[in-house]
């Protein structure tokens, strides 16, 4: 990232960050901030919050308003906020199993109401700050320091749970798609409502490591091979894509955001002591 | 004649009432028997005050949501009965270690578990106080009237603002669903703190540096321009997280002591006959009510008997107790529970006087003639 | 402002962890690791087409310039 750029938005005296070598978090984070510069937000009025883990580091790093939370309530934490001052942008960065096994509740719920919030979940498929155990997202059969004969567990498509639930601005990409990523926070902080970006990461250390997938480089090739874009599998229906995954601009729809129908409440009975 | 402002109402009204005197301006919450009341009244009432309520999908999303909106700038409460308590937990313990000041109502139920839900009990005195893991700062407060009520969460509002803790407001199902006369006092009347912040054109804030002759650092809002981070790990005066053994040992000091230290500040409790006396009953809630007129009999068939009534639950009143058991034979404590409260009396006056407990958690009140006997046999 | 061929790339060994990901990806097969740290082993052939930026986890290689407010 140019100086210029990481001096605009890091507390470069807190960097280098924890991550482990060839994490993508770092990439991811880069993305997100490339995103947020690239609206021209008012720093003072951006507020990043998260929950625990790996991926919860990055507010710390970001010189925005600033939340690291408790496992899993990053969303609960940032309704809060959002609700009581509508005029913050609020974005969360969580992560797989923050935000879909302790947290999952919240998820659905920040979802369904529909609320201005925008969240990227860097999903690396395995709990990393605690050693490498599996995760609602390593996929089945994979191993995790307690899944040491494979997973036996279906895992999460996050983006059809979050337009199941409600989020009307859903979109994928990876680590190896920086610039996807960037695009899709964008659009998602302008989504006026729940906005959901699944951002794929790599962990080699645990997850990488556990299951053979080779180094940091290696499973990012990985990333690029089993990527398609939504676009491209438009008019294609015979096309296997079970192993795939499915990048891009997800699902998009427009309803009411949930702080704008409370003002209105407001604003129909304030006056009526 | 100068309109009065006297209305009938129940506990958990007074409660949303005193809060809104004292500038609640946010309020997340979750239904649960006996304090439901308490979400219901305040989402017919903040909007029109241009507050906010929300309903949260559970108990401790409630406080994650309470934290979030106090962040802002809010006066933001919660409400909650037993099962809901041990939700929270975890989120109260987050608002005391990155002080946030916000105010946790228990209206408290019979347990344990489900327990009995539409029953009084007061046996969440000890949750409240190490309910949520780590060494940490709390103040629970506990009112025995539908005015008390009223008062005291604006006293809750006034002390988590003064002291950036999460205040505990312990009510039990009786005080919360009682019907009594109450006076609102009037806007000009009702004295109320705001927390400190720092001067706009701070540029040397830091969020968690206590400045030279206050007792908390001032807090800023999020969206106010000073950018800083808040986080439930150990962290120093820049409020960034910190590994090392001298920065842990000054955080959990300094959160400790801002209580410890100003406990004459929250000391909030009333003397019933005390003067010349053999036997102190000590009573809190809806159980001092009873204890109040078990005193008045004791005394009619001669003997001497007072009553000590905390209203603030913790910190606790050492000094009082200390004083008062240096004066007395025996002391009663009477609680709903199997004996909480009693613990604390019997560490601090067991040295100077015999400690005795009367405890029921049947989920039926204790009755005036249930102490009286007890003040007979011992 | 300095057009992009005229950037040069600038690399903060402190933040280099040596994952190897800006070294695998360079199309041009410009950076190699060196005592496990990026170095440019043949800047002649970078086409500043910004890929190691891009994706380095640690921030540590980048497409600078003078108005980046490098010395």
């Amino acid at each position: 990232m140019s100086n210029k750029l990481a001096k605009k938005y890091f507390r470069m005296d807190k960097l280098p960050h924890i991550w482990c070598p060839g994490c993508g978090h770092g990439i991811l984070m880069r993305s997100v901030i490339q995103a947020i510069d690239n609206l021209g937000l008012n720093k003072d009025k951006v507020c990043v919050v998260s929950g625990i883990g790996c991926s919860s580091r990055a507010p710390g790093y970001l010189d925005f308003n600033t939340l690291h939370t408790t496992h899993g309530r990053a969303l609960a934490f940032a309704t809060g906020i959002k609700m009581a001052n509508p005029d913050l942008h609020v974005i969360v960065v969580t992560g797989d199993g923050d935000s879909a096994a302790i947290g999952g509740n919240h998820l659905i719920h920040a979802a369904r109401r529909n609320i201005d919030i925008t969240t990227v979940v860097f999903n690396n498929n395995i709990y990393g700050m605690t050693g490498g155990q599996y995760s609602p997202t390593t996929p089945t059969g994979d191993k995790g320091t307690t899944a040491p004969y494979g997973n036996i567990d279906k895992n999460f498509d996050l983006c059809k749970l979050a337009k199941g639930a409600g989020s009307t601005y859903t979109g994928r990409a990876t680590a190896y798609h920086a610039n996807l990523i960037t695009k899709l926070v964008q659009k998602g902080i302008e989504n006026k409502g729940f906005s959901f970006i699944e951002a794929l990461s790599v962990c080699p250390t645990y997850y990488g490591r556990k299951n053979k997938k080779g180094d940091a480089s290696d499973m990012m090739k990985h990333l690029k091979d089993a990527s398609i874009n939504v676009k491209a599998i438009k008019n294609k229906t015979n096309e296997n894509l079970e192993d795939k995954i499915i990048i891009g601009e997800l699902y998009n729809s427009q309803e009411p955001e949930y702080t704008e129908q409370y003002k209105k409440i407001i604003n129909r009975f304030k006056k009526e002591r | 004649m100068e309109k009065n402002n006297i209305k009938l109402m129940q506990g958990n009204e007074a409660c949303v009432e005193g809060a809104l005197a004292a500038g609640m301006n946010f309020f997340a919450g979750y239904p649960i028997t006996p304090s439901t009341e308490i979400a219901e009244i305040s989402s017919q009432r903040l909007p029109r005050f241009g507050g906010k309520f929300i309903q949260m999908e559970d108990e401790i999303a409630s406080m994650a949501a309470t934290i979030g909106g106090a962040l802002t700038g809010a006066k933001a409460m919660t409400a909650t009965s037993g099962p809901g308590f041990s939700l929270k937990q975890e989120n109260i313990g987050y608002a005391a270690m990155a002080e946030i000041p916000c105010v946790i109502v228990n209206v408290q139920r019979g347990g344990p578990s489900t327990g009995l839900p539409t029953s009084p009990a007061q046996g969440d005195v000890m949750q409240a106080k190490w309910g949520t893991h780590g060494d940490h700062p709390i103040i629970a407060l506990t009112p025995s009237s539908v005015k008390e009520t009223f008062d005291t969460t604006v006293k809750a509002f006034n002390l988590a603002e003064k002291y950036r803790v999460p205040v505990v407001l312990l009510m039990d199902e009786v005080i919360a669903h009682m019907r009594e006369k109450i006076e609102i006092p009037k806007k000009e009347d009702v004295e109320i703190m705001d927390r400190i912040k720092p001067d706009e054109d701070d540029v040397t804030y830091q969020a968690y540096e206590v400045k030279k002759g206050d007792i908390v650092p001032p807090m800023a809002s999020f969206g106010e321009g000073f950018r800083y981070h808040v986080t439930g790990l150990v962290h120093d005066e820049t409020g960034f997280p910190s590994n090392d053994t001298e920065v842990a040992d000054k955080l959990i000091h300094r959160l400790v002591d801002k209580i410890d230290k100003n406990v004459d500040d929250i000391s909030f409790y009333e003397e019933y006959k005390t003067n010349d006396i053999d036997t102190l009953i000590i009573s809190y809630g809806s159980t001092a009510r009873s204890a109040k007129t078990a005193v008045d009999m004791a005394n009619n068939e001669g003997m001497n008997v007072g009553l000590f009534r905390p209203i603030t639950i913790w910190p606790t009143l050492e000094k009082q107790i200390i004083d008062l058991a240096k004066k007395v034979d025996k002391i009663i404590v009477a609680e709903m529970n199997l004996g909480q409260y009693a613990l604390e009396v019997e560490r601090l006056a067991s040295k100077y006087t015999q400690v005795h407990h009367l405890g029921k958690i049947d989920g039926d009140l204790i009755t005036p003639n249930e102490i009286l006997s007890k003040i007979k046999e011992v | 402002m300095a057009t992009v061929m005229e950037k040069e790339l600038i690399i903060n060994k402190k933040w280099c962890k040596g994952c190897g990901i800006c070294v695998n990806f360079c199309p041009k097969d410009v950076l190699e690791l060196k005592n496990g740290i990026v170095n440019v082993k043949d800047e002649s052939s970078c086409i500043k087409c910004g890929l190691c930026e891009l994706r380095c986890p640690d921030y540590a290689i980048y497409l600078g310039g003078l108005e980046d407010g490098e010395e």
